[in-house]
């Protein structure tokens, strides 16, 4: 019972507050109800008893990529709102619609052929996070050191891409400040 | 009771929403929220089958998809705040130098 309600009200304001995110002109409430939709979603993965997917989705994405987003909306200056022009809303509904589908066909074949085993069952008795790192560090070793040597080169990307110039302002108007500085040249 | 079927539909719901987001928004920044939309509701259906079968390696592909969206994260923004410095704007149309 309480499974249900929980469900039905997650899923419910997960839509909505991805709806938001998706349709609003502000940045700032794109990226707030983005959020609070990744909190929520962290309560799906407790409903589904991965305790430690959730925690994980907790901590990475409402603690990290989210301070990352609002720490460049800092350099990007987008608290007015966003003018774009959107053609052909019609075209997009349908094929938005069309992919859900094919998402749908793909995720539901193999369940309907029966052909699904389970490779790595869960132990009874056995917490989830316990679990979770026995196979992390057995079967799945190799993509896991891989995955920390991808964050390592993406971490030093990060740093030389964003730290170039980073005592130049990027939102105030630099062009005042090099007439100054010709003028004073001139002198 | 809710099974695995209802799962899909919410995450097939969301990804809808993504990719309409990722179609329809023209500012850049607003693309790389719809991505990590689309990522999520990926993430749902993995521990939706993962639950469902009793098996460990949804939960493994959604701890490796966390992974790389946080990556590229860090990655996307680098390369959002280079194209901010030389154009002064994320909107796709104005980033758009050749006139095919």
């Amino acid at each position: 019972m309480i499974e249900t309600v929980a469900f039905y009200l997650f899923s419910v304001l997960t839509i909505g507050l991805f709806l938001v995110t998706v349709m609003s002109k502000n940045v700032l409430y794109a990226m707030t109800s983005l959020a609070a939709g990744m909190v929520l979603i962290s309560g799906f993965f407790f409903i589904l008893g991965a305790d430690f997917l959730g925690v994980v989705q907790l901590i990475v994405y409402v603690g990290a990529v989210m301070a990352l987003y609002s720490f460049g909306m800092m350099f990007f200056d987008l608290t007015r709102d966003i003018k774009e022009k959107n053609t052909n809303s019609a075209l997009i509904f349908v094929l938005g619609g069309l992919s859900a589908l094919v998402l749908v066909l793909i995720f539901a074949a193999p369940i309907y052929s029966q052909n699904i085993q389970a490779l790595y069952p869960m132990h009874e008795g056995v917490g989830n996070a316990q679990d979770v790192g026995i196979v992390l560090f057995t079967k799945y070793l190799v993509p896991f050191e891989v995955a920390a040597i991808m964050l390592l080169v993406a971490m030093v990307a990060g740093i030389i891409l964003a730290g170039k110039k980073m005592d130049q302002s990027l939102t105030e108007d630099t062009n005042a400040d090099d007439t100054i500085l010709v003028t004073k040249d001139a002198k | 009771m809710i099974t695995l079927t209802h799962y899909l539909v919410v995450s097939a719901i969301l990804f809808s929403i993504g990719l309409m987001g990722v179609l329809r928004r023209r500012n850049l920044l607003m693309l790389f929220f719809s991505t990590e939309i689309m990522l999520n509701s990926v993430n749902i259906a993995f521990a939706a089958f993962s639950n469902a079968y009793g098996d460990l390696t949804g939960q493994m592909f959604a701890f490796f998809i966390i992974a790389i969206a946080a990556s590229e994260v860090a990655v996307g923004l680098g390369l959002l705040i280079l194209l901010y410095k030389k154009f002064g704007s994320l909107d796709l149309d104005d980033l758009a130098n050749m006139r095919g």
